[in-house]
């Protein structure tokens, strides 16, 4: 029979199962629900241009700044009307994917 | 001037062209820790077997100074030979001329060969080892691999192709290998990638060493694009040889019969799996106890290993392999281990191999992430490799055949010739565990003790569903059986079955959910 190695477990269906794990398993990125005030860079870039300051109240669609990655300037743009809340991003700043750019709030904008 | 001068003047040019990108190139090669594209043939073959054909080709390139320069030999080598006896095609891309890179003519001596092979119906290597595209001669470069990659597909499923990548292989030229049917990988010297760690950095700003971003080790292990690994290329040389005699020429015949032997003494099989379906044992154990010798020659070894793909001979004759891992992931399916298992089945499907299916699962492995990546799709591949294969197809069933993963499995339902199970085997909806919860759901939650009344449910159900019996009572499997008995009665179900003949609806080709 098999020696008590350090065996992980794994749940499938309510039942407890000792095993091993995978690097891909261990590693696999454990799901968040989205926050829609914040805005995420999608591919990993530059910063090359901010056209927002904090508290500023800018209407939906409006770009916030230019993100550029394989030699494309992708606007990035309001989702809705509100308000910047937090700038974490400099100018000519290089960032990885999935980071955190902006914060944002939904304000009702006349 | 007489006969002989003109065979000494043969032999001079044949000299000169042989040695490929010169001596300083060779040199330059060796420094690398790599043999030279004719080292790496003769090496491979039967010793005294290559014959080359092409020496003399040259390019007509013009452009970019390419009129002035001589390329030996385009900077590939095509030929054949015989590995143990057996003919094969071969072409290597040879690294000392101007890098192994791709041009008109160098493309042209590989379609060459590869169109000798699947007219000759005899299995295609191609050893990699390549800049990629020869710049100076422009679209032509890119027209010889469209060329290749078509070639590759038209032969698919006809004659056996092997990739072997021993050194870079990048950008598009990647597309040849991971179009054929296995791809040999060499730690520290094999690199394969689309955009190399220069560009990703220059674009993207990540920072990767090229062994990290596409050695040997990631694709064995992460992308699953490699399906053997290797620590040298001697070593490598090997796999190639035992891979080849496992599988047949071409689809036209069976892989070639060795002596029948017995598996080694060792172990009882029943001493190797514990009763308990929840504690995980190693089921190459197992798989050893069933063929010849106890041989068993895995593929892609490293890659979703909580499934467990194969060559093994029961007597004598090629099986294909495809278990469950318990020791993993308690050898669920999920995306890569359905990826991997449905591509092996169907690559014994055309290749007129047998294949047994060893099973032990809980089920589909749960999660967020799983669900994003498509298992729906990917698991999918499974049902449909397993439906469409229509070689002699036997499953024995272990312990766990749950749910969607029992019907996966090569059960009745997909067409499986033969159906086995231990009276370990619990073939269920679900294990006793989740399904109690869920049938006793008010009677537990309305108990004064759920969690007695819980076990008490559970031991309920594992008596009368957990069992092999249930299954047995419908005809979905054809017999109980001893677990000492596995290798006996999986060899005479492929006797009887030796000349399984099914007809399939006529179709151009179907659409498997790739």
């Amino acid at each position: 029979m098999t020696e008590e190695k350090d065996f992980k477990t794994l749940v499938v269906q309510g039942a407890v199962y000792k095993t091993t794990y995978t690097w891909k398993f261990e590693n696999r990125v454990v799901w968040e629900a989205p926050n829609p005030n914040h805005i995420y860079s999608f591919i990993p870039g530059t910063i090359i241009d901010i056209f927002i300051k904090p508290r500023q109240k800018v209407k939906e669609g409006e770009t916030l700044l230019l993100l550029e990655a394989m030699k494309m300037q992708n606007q990035v743009r309001m989702p809705f009307d509100g308000e910047i809340v937090k700038i974490h991003v400099k100018k000519d700043e290089i960032i990885p994917k999935k980071f955190l750019m902006l914060e944002i709030k939904p304000v009702r904008i006349k | 001037m007489s006969l002989r001068s003109n065979v000494l003047d043969l032999r001079k040019r044949k000299r000169e062209v042989q040695k490929g990108g010169g001596d300083k190139a060779i040199e330059k090669q060796a420094k690398m820790g790599k043999l030279t594209a004719r080292e790496r043939i003769l090496a491979l073959l039967d010793k005294n077997s290559f014959h080359e054909y092409d020496l003399f080709v040259e390019h007509s390139a013009k452009d970019f100074g390419m009129d002035s320069k001589v390329l030996h030999g385009d900077g590939v080598i095509i030929g054949t030979g015989t590995i143990y006896t057996k003919p094969v095609c071969i072409f290597a891309q040879d690294f000392t001329v101007a890098g192994g890179s791709l041009g008109l003519m160098h493309a042209r001596k590989i379609t060459k060969i590869m169109d000798h092979a699947l007219k000759m119906r005899v299995p295609l290597i191609g050893i990699n080892d390549s800049g990629g595209a020869r710049i100076q001669e422009g679209v032509n470069s890119l027209a010889g691999y469209g060329e290749i990659f078509f070639r590759n597909t038209l032969a698919s499923g006809v004659i056996p192709q092997i990739s072997v990548i021993l050194g870079p292989c990048a950008g598009g030229a990647v597309y040849s290998p991971a179009l054929t049917d296995f791809v040999f990988m060499v730690e520290n010297i094999s690199k394969m990638f689309i955009t190399g760690p220069s560009v990703i950095k220059s674009v993207l700003g990540e920072e990767i060493s090229m062994e990290e971003l596409g050695g040997a080790r990631v694709h064995a292990e992460l992308t699953g694009n490699a399906h053997f690994f290797a620590t040298s290329e001697l070593e490598c040389f090997e796999q190639i040889k035992k891979l080849i005699s496992y599988i047949p020429r071409n689809n036209g015949t069976r892989a070639m019969p060795f002596p029948p032997k017995p598996p080694k003494k060792g172990k009882k099989i029943e001493d190797l799996v514990p009763g308990d379906p929840r504690i995980p044992y190693d089921m190459r154990d197992i798989i050893k106890t069933i063929t010849d010798s106890s041989e068993f020659f895995e593929v892609m070894e490293n890659f979703a290993p909580n499934i467990i793909i194969g060559f093994g001979r029961m007597d004598g004759e090629t099986i294909g392999f495809v278990a469950n891992q318990p020791m993993v992931l308690a050898g669920v399916l999920d995306t890569d281990s359905s990826d991997k298992a449905a591509r092996f089945i169907r690559y014994c499907d055309a290749f007129n191999i047998p294949i047994v299916t060893l099973e032990d699962l809980p089920g589909y492995l749960p999660g967020v992430d799983q669900e994003h990546a498509g298992v729906i799709r990917h698991g999918a591949k499974i049902l449909y490799a397993y439906s469409e294969a229509t070689v002699p197809k036997v499953t024995v069933i272990l312990r766990k055949a749950y749910g969607g993963g029992y019907i996966a499995m090569n059960s009745r339902h997909l067409r499986a010739d033969f159906v086995f199970a231990w009276p370990t085997a619990e073939i269920a909806v679900m294990g006793p565990e989740g399904a109690a919860n869920i049938v006793f759901r008010k009677e537990i939650s309305e108990a004064e003790n759920p969690e007695e009344v819980r076990q008490q449910k559970i031991q309920e159900y594992k008596e009368k569903f957990a069992n092999p019996y249930v299954a047995a009572a419908q005809g979905y499997i054809d017999e109980v059986i001893e677990p000492r008995d596995t290798r006996g009665r999986i060899l005479h179900a492929l006797k009887v079955s030796e000349n399984k003949s099914v007809s399939m609806p006529n179709k151009k080709h179907g659409i498997p959910p790739f």
